[in-house]
């Protein structure tokens, strides 16, 4: 509970407090939820099961508000919890957003604490739908011009998703013996494979949407591109996680009938997410937009692994999450902070910035590496079983898939390269305290993982096996 | 010890890495030196326990800890040290002391030394990780550490944008062998249920020779060392990778990383025996590569690109040696290539630094009055690498040729013609650069000088080591050598194979004493080539054309068979088109458009139900009407 109540609170206070607020006391307050999830991380036993922290009646007795934890929901909290106060850091700027944009982000922190810890599908829902609402008007008021045209798509499209997860919700609801949105409740609905494709769509929906998969992507890059930093290290970092976090938590154990029907298709649809991400990667001028493609990509082989429902498939995957989320805000955080100093983020208009600033040129190529999977970086380890789930799946998918390893290098290191290499006009300014600080967090976050990845998948390996336990069970035959 | 031999060049990466800017200039090098210098200390200690154990023993395993541990996959971060990682470690450490001594001085006057010397080690970290490894994933960890060093290293001037562009180009040519290399592992692990080596080929063992799984293994690796040793069709970076500092060529471009290739087929040895398919084509890419690197050779002006080509050629060399099944020859090879090539390019160092940054042999000429040692140490390993008697080359290249003629006449035949167009650019370059007269016109030759001491001692030490190299495996018929030879060392036949599986042992190579004669017989031929490449540059003093004066095959040689150019034509364009086609039309059109599309269609049909609701009110009563008959109507039936 107190991870979704301080940042709320700390939301209210920015907002209260206007220009009198202090930024560092905003960070130290969203990262207090860190300690509680530490916290949190004491009450789990041996079992991995789910567990209740919190308990209570809320629309009526069977519709409760009820809060569970286990390392998977730890993992996402921690990822969450971690990057949020980063993102407050990191965006320290003196303009007249900085108070609204700082609450929002605290808004967001609490709202995706709930959509982790939910354990009752009406609270799910509602919390997804809460993330939505202050990343929509970071990017509505803090963007470009085309900002109305562009936040509209992407509220329309994860709008309708979330609308057909809702239906499929009630739809089990209904269903259930004892009239309860309780996750068990839900879960102990019987279905027939026709009725689990439609349930199982519905959510897929919602999911595929928020990662997004192929042809669900189109809202993706105009709005990473477009949106404020902060918003883009949202919705890169954390955001696009709930979508995969969803696909394990609610897509497999409410519908798991009819994952045999839909695993084909998604994996199909996931490869060609990551070579079409990857080719449209190569060739993009600005930085940012090359990060979105490239994003596009990452988490496209994620959602393969996952629907390959092996145990390097999910675990990978979940490392994986983890990892993206780190290397994607470290490269949205280098490029804020290359526009910030020169004015531009395009590629040809950039050049040499290495010479004036070592310390960004360091951590610039620490992501990057940690990007294109360079051995003991962060990147690696996920990468490697992921696409190793995928080839016991079929080994010409995975040679599809590992052509990303190519194109991966191919892009990132041109960024790298037109930006702080070569000879170029532009000089940066010196780094400030907070980026500093924010830069030595996250590499220690890329060469930890890398060095020790089993620390993450030791945390999650529990719960990941029960799901799939629940998955072997309805369809007899996989594990 | 192992886990000293690792740790120190790991550490010296840390500290010049990040203190080394605040350290004075003249510790950074010697510190990066030290560290190096104490990995090889702690190797040789290794090694002299291995040669006092009987074959097949001594070998010594460092498990860390767990890397991975996923369902039924587990992988450790773990170390071995056997007889074949004992050998590639020692050159790595014991060649790598040397380019470091001798960077000190030859990168003196560089603003980013610290950055060169922490690169350095972390690159002689990755590279040992690679060869010391214990499993299949280690390799790959240093397999691709060290390509990442690679590409740090040729864009270390990073002004530079076409250094740039080689060093990119050379991590990705490296990524699409790493690719196959990857895919190679699976299949290992999905067959065998282990990286591990000790299982892996304990499992091996036990199926027969052509089993598909293991051609397939075979070939999906060797992809991999394609990309690492940069043989037909990824060679092309490696020429363009002299774009790095010189000492980098000569300790990653030529003595060490690009040997990987080999080290993994020898290492994998067990796989390739059961392989004979793959072995062939190993082969026939291994002469391919020879003879068109060779070639290229020919016509090159730019000192480095002649030994980058030469290079390439030599691995060749090696990689045919593997084909034919001949794995000692072929580590035999990448020793005394370490040895004699390394010297040439710390020779070619040493002369681009006398001639203050000059590497095209036509602005060079007659510096031998000017370097004497640089002249006399360039002497030998151009001698060494062209196979003269009683060097070392001679020995390594005579053990693969008679390997290959015991296996296949037409490939003997067109190996001895790359060994001879080797004669000729070798000597081609040597006479150019050395003898004449000086041809440049920026600086006067009074300008030339000879290289300090730190740069021209380890020029001894090689051109030592390079005449005296062939005694780690004298042929059988010269007496047993240095405790009997690499055969001995390495002992197939003896229990102590590189893993610790016997399977089979080494073919025996075998000729007749008729065979020997024509081997015998090749060194006039040799000597030929020699008489005619001293006539032209030597005694006629022929300066190479300029490039735009080739005409025929010349040109084609010149341009490098338009290798370059004919990939850029076939994948870089088509995907760079595909990729614009995608943005333009793909995702802004089709998917943007089908989307907003929808919502134009809703926005159409809002607007028709709209003019229902027009605000008459006399409408509205006839649709309540209307609307109460029909829910009567359901009502009722």
């Amino acid at each position: 509970m107190e991870v979704i109540i301080i940042p709320f609170i700390a939301c209210l206070c920015v907002s209260i407090l206007g220009k009198r607020n202090n930024i560092w006391l905003s960070t130290l307050f969203s990262s207090l939820p860190l300690f509680f999830v530490y916290q949190y991380f004491q009450h789990l036993d041996s079992s991995g099961k789910w567990i209740s922290l919190f308990d209570h009646a809320w629309i009526s007795d069977k519709i409760r508000f009820t809060l569970a934890f286990d390392g998977l929901t730890g993992l996402m909290l921690i990822l969450t919890n971690m990057l949020v106060p980063l993102i407050i850091l990191a965006g320290i700027r003196n303009d007249e957003n900085q108070v609204k944009l700082t609450a929002l982000t605290l808004f967001m922190q609490a709202a995706l604490n709930g959509v982790f810890m939910a354990h009752d599908g009406l609270m799910f829902y509602i919390f997804w739908e809460l993330a939505l609402i202050p990343i929509y008007f970071i990017t509505l008021t803090m963007s470009g011009k085309q900002a109305f045209k562009i936040t509209l798509r992407f509220f329309l499209y994860t709008f309708v998703g979330s609308l057909a997860m809702l239906a499929s919700l009630i739809y089990l609801f209904l269903h259930t013996a004892d009239h309860s949105f309780d996750f068990e409740s839900l879960r102990a609905v019987e279905l027939n494979l026709n009725q689990s494709i439609g349930v199982g769509a519905g959510i897929l929906l919602a999911f595929l949407v928020k990662i997004p998969i192929l042809p669900f992507h189109s809202w993706q890059a105009d709005t990473y591109t477009e949106a404020p930093a902060s918003g883009s290290m949202l919705l890169g970092g954390i955001m696009l996680k709930m979508g995969l976090y969803g696909i394990l938590r609610w897509y497999f154990p409410l519908a798991p009938e009819s994952i045999a029907f839909f695993q084909p298709w998604i994996i199909g649809l996931s490869v060609a997410g990551v070579l079409y991400g990857a080719i449209i990667a190569l060739r993009q001028k600005d930085m940012k937009r090359l990060v979105a493609f490239s994003s596009l990509s990452h988490v496209a082989l994620i959602a393969a692994g996952f629907f390959t429902l092996s145990a390097e498939g999910i675990e990978g995957g979940l490392l994986q999450m983890f990892v993206h989320g780190v290397n994607v805000v470290g490269l949205f955080l280098v490029i804020e902070i290359i526009e910030r100093s020169t004015g531009t983020r395009v590629l040809g208009e950039l050049g040499g910035l290495a010479k004036n600033n070592r310390i960004c040129m360091v951590f610039f190529m620490l992501v990057a590496l940690g990007t294109m999977a360079v051995p003991f970086t962060n990147g690696f380890p996920g990468e490697f079983l992921l696409l190793k789930s995928l080839y016991a799946y079929n080994h010409n998918l995975a040679l599809l898939a590992g052509l990303t390893i190519i194109f991966s290098a191919v892009y990132i290191l041109r960024m790298v390269q037109f930006s702080m290499f070569g000879e170029g006009k532009k000089a940066m300014s010196p780094l400030s305290w907070n980026e500093i600080l924010a830069f030595v967090i996250l590499a220690v976050g890329i060469v930890g993982i890398g060095f020790m990845p089993q620390i993450i998948i030791d945390m999650v390996h529990k719960s990941v096996l029960i799901i799939a336990t629940w998955i072997s069970e309805a369809n007899g035959i996989l594990s | 010890m192992l886990e000293w031999i690792i740790v120190l060049p790991l550490l010296g990466f840390l500290i010049n890495g990040l203190f080394g800017s605040i350290f004075p200039k003249s510790i950074v090098g010697w510190l990066g030196t030290a560290f190096v210098f104490g990995s090889f200390v702690a190797t040789c200690f290794l090694f002299r326990d291995l040669l006092t154990s009987l074959p097949g023993e001594g070998s010594v395993y460092l498990r860390v800890f767990t890397f991975l541990n996923v369902g039924n996959f587990h992988v450790d971060i773990a170390f071995q040290f056997d007889r074949l990682s004992a050998i590639m470690a020692l050159i790595i450490t014991g060649i790598g002391t040397l380019i470091h001594l001798y960077s000190i001085s030859y990168m003196a006057d560089d603003a980013g030394l610290y950055k060169f010397f922490s690169f350095l080690n972390l690159f002689i970290f990755n590279m040992l990780v690679l060869v010391l490894g214990s499993n299949f994933m280690m390799m790959f960890f240093g397999w691709e550490g060290v390509g990442l060093c690679s590409y740090l290293l040729i864009g270390f001037w990073y002004k530079n944008v076409s250094f740039g562009k080689a060093a990119r180009k050379a991590f990705i040519m490296n990524r699409i062998g790493d690719l196959g290399l990857l895919m190679g592992l699976f299949l290992i692990y999905q067959n065998f249920g282990s990286f591990e080596y000790t299982e892996v080929f304990a499992k091996v063992g036990r199926l027969e020779v052509g089993t598909e799984i293991c051609t397939a293994i075979a070939l999906l690796l060797f992809i991999g060392a394609m990309g690492k040793s940069a043989q037909i069709p990824l060679f092309t970076w490696l020429p363009d990778a002299m774009a790095g500092p010189t000492p980098v060529s000569a300790l990653i471009h030529a003595a060490t990383m690009v040997t990987a290739g080999i080290y993994l087929v020898v290492r994998c040895e067990a796989i390739y025996a059961l392989a004979p398919f793959a072995r062939e084509v190993i082969m026939w890419i291994g002469l391919a590569t020879s003879l068109m690197a060779a070639l290229i050779g020919l016509k090159q002006n730019d000192i480095k690109k002649v030994l980058a080509y030469s290079t390439v050629s030599q691995l060749g060399f090696m990689f045919i040696a593997l084909g034919c099944g001949a794995y000692t020859a072929a580590l035999f090879h990448v020793i005394t290539h370490a040895f004699f090539k390394a010297l040439l390019f710390l020779g070619a160092g040493s002369v681009i630094h006398g001639m203050h940054h000059e590497q095209d042999i036509r602005q060079m000429g007659g510096l031998r009055k000017k370097m004497p040692i640089t002249y006399l140490t360039f002497l030998i390993g151009t001698l060494a690498i062209t196979g003269f008697p009683m060097l070392s080359g001679f020995f390594s290249k005579d053990e693969i040729f008679t390997a290959i003629l015991s296996h296949n006449r037409l490939v003997f035949i067109l190996g001895l013609l790359s060994a001879f167009i080797t004669v000729f650019y070798t000597f081609r370059m040597f006479f150019v650069t050395f003898h004449g007269t000086y041809r440049n016109h920026h600086h006067s030759f009074e300008k030339v000088h000879e290289s300090p001491l730190l740069m021209t001692l380890p020029l001894l030490i090689l051109a030592v080591l390079s005449v005296i190299g062939g005694a780690v495996n004298f042929p059988n018929y010269m007496g047993e050598g240095i405790s009997g030879g690499l055969h001995h060392l390495l002992s197939f036949d003896g229990g102590g194979r590189f893993s610790p599986i016997l399977i089979f042992p080494e073919q025996s190579f075998e000729i007749s004493h008729a065979q020997e004669w024509l081997l015998a017989a090749l060194t006039p031929l040799f000597l030929t080539i020699f008489v005619v490449v001293r006539n032209k540059y030597l005694v006629k003093a022929a300066v190479p054309e300029a490039d735009a004066d080739q005409v025929g095959l010349g040109k084609v040689l010149a341009n490098k068979f338009y290798v370059d150019e004919s990939y850029d034509r076939s994948f870089v364009e088509p995907i760079e088109l595909v990729s614009d086609t995608l943005t333009e039309y793909v995702d802004e059109k089709a998917f943007k458009s089908s989307f907003d599309g929808i919502g134009r269609a809703n926005q159409y049909f809002g607007s028709l139900l709209s003019r229902v609701q027009n605000g008459n009110i006399e409408y509205y009563l006839v649709y309540m009407v209307v609307g109460l008959c029909l829910l009567l109507a359901f009502n009722l039936f």
